[in-house]
């Protein structure tokens, strides 16, 4: 019996040894492989090593997320109005949104692209299109606002935006819809021919970035797609992506797919530049809105511009050309080195791929194939540099590496492929979920990319996420490109319908970034720069509140002598000093959204009283321990009250 | 039963005659524990509340260890120290009187004067750590210290303005 326990002792130790022997090797080669989860896990209170700037698509937005966590950060507004900011909303913010066409409280965000210094990114601004009404706008990266909105006249769909020169020179909008330029009461059936597209030329100011048209080129009546800046070699020039060069005005799907090759459109800005700064070009009676956000006033100021300066391509030699490609190509990328201009032919079977050198060559031997309304074409064998050989079905995005890779996206067959650039071999492909759309790699449309990671932002999520109802959001995905083979790693949910993305490793914006507006610096023209300062004043029927907030009050919080019928503008002063420390307020029955007003900002909204009473206001931003005691009231007397007008804080206080 | 209402009647009435005889003084609408109980404060008279308490020997925590003051207040300094507290303290506090947070006036014949810098310059720290200043957090209804991020001349500026008030 002992020895029967003795052995049956030994043979478990033996077995237990065995199996913590096996579990140990197990877990070694387990540290020593590292997981997806490991790759894209941030640590609480640890940071992100990229922001990524994803398009917010029809939410008119641009959000920030952290990469490789896939953390959302902000939703910056631009185009739309957004109740949660105030922006849009706020008397100070209002003229941002004006347009032409009047207050435009929404627009389609396209294609955001960072500033840049000699070809790399310096994470100064960032610009980004919309789309359906034509505006270019202008976000400062210190404090991820909004600052700069000008809109596009002679344009339609301002889709071939908003990419910026390699020393932020211009940031570029071209239409994407042709249209009668000028505007004109015309048969819709008479487009070919009529109808021009132009492609705009914003210059940026080297200090502020402060947004100007320099000229807009009229070309044939062509749909202008999308587009890139040369770099390096080609830094000078400019690629369009063209289709519907049938220039059909109807059924497109079939009309717009009929010629076997349409045009990217090189264009030598430097030359019309110059043609321009001698005096060439004709100035066009306009209208369009330029919107500016002044930091020290925290208010924006929209002005009406009555002329724009148009040149005709044929008026400036050697200064455009067309390069056929095949099947209405999308996408226009062009690589690290200027060399490569892609085109993403989408119906096609290949990917197409052209030379800058060889353009230069054949523009030089005069090898001209043909012409579109006076147009240089050259031939496509001339300046092709070589072809992916059915990569995949549908390409639309290629972005770079910086180490001889590029990576395409395919729609139809959900895929990023990896190919070579020279050699143009297949690398490697892997799968989106699903039918993926654009992507980016951080500084991808640079000199410099970071070649770590690439975001595939696709454009069906079905059953990606937990379901919620019909309307699903919008899936991302990450995958690591560091090594011969793409991994993917994380998926993360995006807002709106993303097209395009920015990026840029953290360290470029992070110190730059601003904590707080500091007070003395404060130029609003109703700021109340201490309690003191704070008073009610009436001018007829309009009344200013000039009010400030501090931990945990609003001076004044009882204000007496408004009548019905009055316009009473709240115009409120953050008086904290101290990073994150915002106080929200907005007023029982209010038209519009509460304020969010950041430490050393002034905010304005506006009430409009109906109703006779004691009404309250609060702060709406938990602020404090006493947040709750952050309270006030106004009371409204008849319109022909003869109240007087009174306010006060804290005059019962011992 | 009616005897019962005809007491609570008599009661009713005595108690609106009392008071409608005064408009000014009216009574609130209840009066339930509004104050503290005034028995405690007699049991505990050695716990004087923070903001009456002295310590000048508490240097507080944060940036300045070590101050010396001279023994004539410079006026120029004085008055710019004035020109900030009026911008960045007022809305918090007033000279002479408990507002949000209590009065500078005197305060430095109650801390020393690197404690008062620390406050200001320091806020959240010292209301963490520094046993004064979390009693006057409490003593004040919660309602922090905020920190308006002041240069340290400024801050020495508004201290020198402290010596003036009287």
């Amino acid at each position: 019996m002992k020895n029967i326990l003795k052995s049956t002792l030994a043979l478990l130790s033996v077995l237990v040894a065995f199996t913590s022997c096996n579990n140990a090797s197990k877990s070694n080669s387990g540290a020593l492989s590292s997981s997806a989860a490991e790759k894209v896990y941030v640590a609480p209170g640890e940071h992100d090593e990229f922001y990524a700037f994803i398009s917010g698509g029809f939410s008119g937005q641009l959000s920030v997320y952290g990469l490789p966590s896939g953390r959302l950060f902000k939703v910056i507004p631009v185009f739309s109005q957004d109740a949660e900011k105030a922006y849009g909303y706020n008397e100070e913010t209002k003229p941002m949104l004006n347009t032409s066409h009047g207050f435009v409280p929404w627009d389609d965000s396209h294609h955001p692209d960072i500033s840049q210094t000699n070809g790399e990114i310096d994470g100064r601004w960032i610009f980004i299109n919309g789309n359906n009404t034509p505006r270019i706008a202008k976000i400062d990266l210190s404090t991820f606002e909004t600052t700069e909105i000008i809109e596009v006249p002679n344009s339609a769909g301002n889709h071939s935006s908003s990419f910026v020169t390699e020393n932020s020179e211009y940031v570029v909008a071209g239409t994407r819809f042709s249209i009668p330029i000028p505007q004109k009461d015309m048969p819709i059936k008479d487009y070919k021919g009529n109808f021009k597209g132009a492609l705009s030329f914003i210059s940026i100011d080297p200090e502020h970035g402060h947004m100007d048209i320099k000229f807009q080129l009229i070309m044939p009546g062509f749909d202008y797609d999308l587009s890139h800046p040369g770099r390096g070699k080609s830094h000078g020039w400019f690629f369009f992506t063209t289709y519907n060069t049938e220039e059909a005005s109807t059924l497109m799907e079939v009309n717009a797919s009929q010629n076997d090759k349409d045009f990217i459109a090189a264009v030598n800005w430097k030359k019309i530049e110059e043609y321009v700064n001698n005096g060439g070009g004709t100035m066009m009676p306009a209208n369009y809105a330029h919107n500016v956000y002044d930091e020290a006033t925290h208010s924006a100021t929209s002005t009406m511009k009555k002329e724009v300066r148009v040149v005709n391509p044929l008026d400036v030699p050697g200064a455009v050309y067309f390069l056929p490609t095949p099947k209405s190509p999308h996408g226009c990328d062009v690589d690290p080195t200027g060399e490569y201009i892609v085109g993403n032919g989408k119906l096609s079977a290949n990917l197409t791929v052209h030379s800058f050198t060889k353009m230069l060559a054949a523009i030089e031997n005069n090898k001209v194939a043909g012409d579109a309304y006076g147009i240089p074409i050259l031939n496509f064998e001339d300046v092709l540099a070589g072809v992916v050989e059915q990569p995949g079905l549908g390409p639309l995005h290629t972005e770079f590496d910086g180490k001889g890779n590029a990576y395409t996206t395919f729609f139809i067959s959900s895929e990023v492929v990896k190919w070579k650039l020279g050699t143009w071999e297949v690398v490697d492909r892997q799968p989106c979920y699903y039918s993926v759309g654009h992507l980016m790699i951080p500084g991808g449309n640079s000199q410099k990319p970071w070649g770590k990671y690439v975001v595939a932002m696709n454009k069906i999520t079905k059953d990606r996420y937990l379901p919620t109802g019909p309307e699903v959001t919008q899936s991302a995905q990450l995958y690591d490109i560091s090594g011969e083979k793409m991994e993917l790693l994380l998926d993360f949910p995006t807002i709106g319908e993303p097209h395009y993305a920015a990026g840029c490793p953290a360290d470029l914006i992070k110190p730059r970034s601003k904590k707080l507006f500091k007070l003395e610096d404060n130029k609003h023209p109703y700021a109340a720069l201490s309690e003191a300062d704070t008073k009610v004043v009436r001018d007829g029927k309009t009344v200013h509140v000039y009010m400030t907030t501090i931990r945990s009050h609003f001076a004044p919080d009882n204000i007496e002598g408004v009548k019905v019928g009055d316009k009473v503008y709240f115009h409120v002063t953050n008086l904290e000093q101290d990073y994150d420390v915002p106080h929200g307020v907005s007023m029982i029955g209010a038209n519009t959204s509460e304020l969010l007003i950041m430490p050393g900002q002034t905010e304005t909204f506006l009430w409009e009283p109906k109703q006779v009473g004691v009404w309250p206001f609060y702060c709406t931003d938990f602020c404090s321990a006493l947040h709750q005691e952050m309270q006030g009231y106004v009371r409204v007397s008849p319109a022909n009250a003869n109240t007087p007008l009174k306010w006060s804080l804290g005059e019962d206080i011992e | 039963m009616k005897k019962t209402l005809n007491i609570a009647m008599i009661l009713f009435v005595s108690f609106l005659i009392s008071c409608g005889g005064k408009e000014e003084k009216k009574k609130e609408g209840f009066s339930y524990e509004k104050k503290a109980p005034t028995e405690q404060k007699i049991k505990k008279v050695e716990s004087l509340p923070a903001s009456k308490q002295i310590d000048l020997d508490n240097k507080g925590i944060g940036p300045i260890s070590s101050i010396s003051l001279a023994s004539e207040i410079d006026q120029t300094m004085a008055n710019h120290g004035a020109d900030v507290f009026k911008k960045m303290c007022a809305a918090c506090h007033r000279p002479d009187k408990k507002f949000i947070g209590p009065a500078p006036k005197n305060i430095l014949s109650r801390r020393s004067p690197e404690w008062v810098m620390n406050m200001i310059l320091n806020p959240d720290e010292m209301v963490q750590k520094d046993p004064l200043a979390k009693a006057l957090l409490i003593e004040f209804n919660g309602s922090p210290m905020a920190n308006q991020n002041l240069s340290e001349e400024d801050a020495r500026a508004v201290l020198e303005y402290f010596r003036t008030l009287k």
